[in-house]
């Protein structure tokens, strides 16, 4: 029996939304005051989900805490109270949020294994989120 | 394949009313519903639209033209409206939030330009909702 688990976390970075090969008007209105230069700062709250049998014996998809060293050791530690634009794998990619989810997504599918990974969603507000699921179309649930 | 969803939220009343019923039907399947004089939710609206990022900008879609889309669209026609009286698709539906989350579908998806309508979800309470995926 496949049962799915998610979890929540949250973080908080800053980002500038800002392409090198775009003019600066082009810049400006592709990305409005998100190309600000001295960027700005969200807190993400990213859901995690993972799918797996239950185990008979603990009764779980997978240890929570193992889940959580994961995702604290590889996304939190990594994207906590840092500007996007300065890390490696933003210097060549614009840090939307489309591109975060991503990357995290990417990030905890190298390295999260006691369980499939079924979808990363990450809420850059309240009013907007984003989903992406290794490329796979979303189940309708 | 990326998944954005925006949401939104409006305020508006209706009633719950089939002309082809007896007041008596009426009363029976739509209980309080069924007060003529209506009553208001205030709804929260998500819509989910899907597609490839764009290795320029990063976008899935530009967001600000959806905001745009959705207000033009959905929030100027409903919010703070009779339902029934004021949105044309409810002169001859039942404005029940399976038939909202369809008008709102209907009005958004030849709108939509470079990505895709997934799934139009309208909350009438925090408590219940309604999801729809288009013709299936």
């Amino acid at each position: 029996m496949i049962a799915h688990l998610s979890r929540r976390y949250l973080f908080s970075a800053s980002h500038r939304l800002h392409n090198p090969e775009m003019s600066t008007e082009e810049n400006r209105a592709t990305y409005g005051k998100c190309n600000n230069p001295h960027g700005h700062g969200h807190n993400y709250i990213l859901e995690v989900t993972v799918s797996g049998p239950v185990d008979q014996s603990t009764g779980m998809i997978c240890n929570l805490v193992d889940l959580d060293q994961c995702v604290e050791s590889e996304v939190l530690s990594r994207y906590q109270l840092e500007n996007l634009n300065t890390l490696q794998e933003f210097l060549k990619t614009v840090p939307t949020t489309e591109n975060l989810c991503i990357e995290i997504f990417e990030i905890l599918q190298r390295t999260f294994s006691q369980a499939h990974l079924d979808r990363v969603k990450l809420e850059e507000t309240m009013m907007n989120s984003f989903e992406y699921a290794g490329g796979q179309e979303l189940s309708r649930r | 394949m990326v998944y954005l969803t925006r949401k939104a939220e409006f305020a508006a009343s209706h009633y719950y009313h089939n002309p082809a019923f007896t007041p008596e039907e009426n009363q029976r399947i739509f209980g309080k519903c069924n007060n003529p004089n209506g009553h208001g939710h205030n709804y929260t609206l998500e819509v989910t639209v899907k597609g490839e990022v764009d290795s320029r900008s990063g976008f899935v879609v530009d967001l600000k033209q959806l905001k745009e889309i959705m207000n033009r669209e959905v929030l100027d026609a409903m919010d703070h409206r009779f339902l029934n009286k004021e949105v044309p698709e409810f002169f001859t539906k039942i404005p029940t939030t399976e038939n909202l989350a369809i008008a709102v579908w209907q009005r958004l998806e030849p709108k939509l330009r470079n990505a895709r309508l997934h799934r139009v979800r309208v909350y009438e309470t925090p408590d219940l909702f309604v999801d729809f995926y288009g013709e299936e």
